[in-house]
């Protein structure tokens, strides 16, 4: 058994705890570190921003490549600020604006593409049935999700089938958020006797 | 009216239209339109990230102003976040800083940075141990919402089932086939309704960009004149 002498695992190794306590009940070790994470994970954010947009994308340009352009996006995101002024909180809306309308632009393509990409790939190319329980579940979810129909008949009886598909991919989904989240716990146990009490190795 | 309202109609239909106009167009600078657009996406993007942070900094500050139940921990809060962020910022994020290498003489530019040992020692660890903490309670909230009450719920549990034991080599000890029965069921009746599901989601995300380009939804606008 090496007990480990480094000063940072030490430190995760009693984040790690004080986030476990909360497994008896909720208590101030288990606030601290839950504080403690949503205030770095704010400031990881920032500086991420800082050098990856601000430096890289705006400062750079700028003064090195003297390319003004960026001076729009610039003045666009600084319009943002204009909500903390009442009488001028509306000029907030022209970026808002930009981004919406630049990113419903960008994914009206690329939603298309990847649209007909999943619809050439339900096309039953030889009949085998794997390939029609793919049809069938496709479009009996679609069905089970088009609401511009009542539910009734023919219509009925296919979003049941539809039903039935949806509830065994969530069922699947569910096992495997389930199995993601064992293997985290896994690996913070290996961490915990391995890395910081070297019980184990 | 016209800058409180028309306006951002219009820069988000004109916006909208010239990049979906430049998919279209098979030339350099169409392409080279198209990386501006996503660099100014990003920069804009930027600036409603800090928005966010000054709403946090704002609710934790009155929080403390009027010591509310708890307020101690929202001190937690803003001195992690201020010295992360000043320690990102002027020593670097992901190599350290020029400033930082005249501060102190022995780091290299190959060296980790102040904010990475945040990130790697107390960032990471903490938020994995949170999501395995879910790992209990997941079990238990499955059993209570979803005790077999109907033939759907019977179906998702035995699926989940299936899956979580058919993964681990548990399922194979039990029966020799589960390994395949898992895969069958994640190639076919997971895959139509995933696929039916994305299909259904993408003619949404079509039919509401259309409707903002158009102006039709503009909910996005907010309230007010």
């Amino acid at each position: 058994m090496a007990l480990s002498s480094n000063f940072w695992i030490w430190i995760a190794a009693i984040l790690t705890l004080a986030i476990y306590s909360f497994l008896y009940k909720d208590n101030p070790f288990y606030k601290f570190a839950e504080y403690l994470l949503v205030g770095i994970s704010i400031g990881y954010g920032i500086s991420v921003y800082w050098h990856n947009t601000i430096i890289t994308k705006v400062f750079n340009p700028l003064v090195y490549d003297k390319n003004f352009l960026v001076l729009i996006p610039l003045l666009l995101g600084l319009l943002m600020f204009s909500r903390f002024f009442k009488n001028v909180a509306y000029l907030s809306r022209i970026p808002i604006a930009f981004v919406v309308g630049a990113g419903t632009g960008l994914s009206v393509p690329s939603s298309f593409e990847f649209l007909f990409k999943q619809v050439y790939a339900t096309m039953p190319t030889k009949l085998d049935i794997g390939i029609i329980i793919i049809v069938i579940g496709v479009i009996s979810t679609l069905i089970y999700f088009f609401f511009s129909l009542e539910h009734k008949g023919f219509v009925g009886r296919v979003s049941r089938v539809g039903i039935t598909f949806i509830m065994v991919a969530f069922g699947a989904a569910f096992g495997y958020t389930i199995m993601a989240r064992v293997s985290l716990f896994i690996g913070r146990i290996q961490f915990l006797l391995s890395d910081w009490l070297g019980i184990i190795k | 009216m016209f800058i409180r309202r028309t306006l951002p109609l219009l820069v988000s239909a004109i916006f909208g239209v010239a990049l979906i106009f430049q998919f279209f167009i098979p030339h350099p600078a169409s392409k080279s339109f198209y990386n501006m657009m996503l660099d100014w996406l990003i920069i804009v993007s930027a600036f409603t990230y800090l928005i966010a942070v000054q709403s946090t900094v704002e609710l934790h500050i009155t929080k403390i102003k009027r010591k509310v139940e708890g307020w101690q921990y929202s001190i937690i809060v803003l001195v992690s976040l201020f010295v992360t962020a000043l320690l990102g910022i002027f020593g670097g994020a992901f190599m350290p800083t020029t400033l930082w290498m005249k501060i102190f003489h022995n780091v290299k530019p190959t060296d980790t940075t102040p904010l990475m040992y945040t990130y790697l020692y107390m960032q990471m660890p903490m938020q994995s141990t949170i999501f395995s903490l879910l790992a209990f309670y997941m079990a238990s909230a499955a059993f209570r919402s979803f005790r077999a009450r109907s033939f759907d719920a019977t179906l998702l549990l035995i699926t989940a089932g299936i899956v979580t034991i058919g993964r681990v080599p548990l399922g194979e000890f039990i029966y020799k086939g589960l390994p395949d029965v898992v895969e069958w069921i994640l190639k076919y009746p997971n895959m139509a309704a995933q696929r039916g599901i994305l299909i259904g989601v993408q003619l949404g995300i079509i039919a509401t960009s259309i409707k903002i380009i158009l102006g039709i939804e503009r909910k996005y606008l907010g309230g007010g004149k």
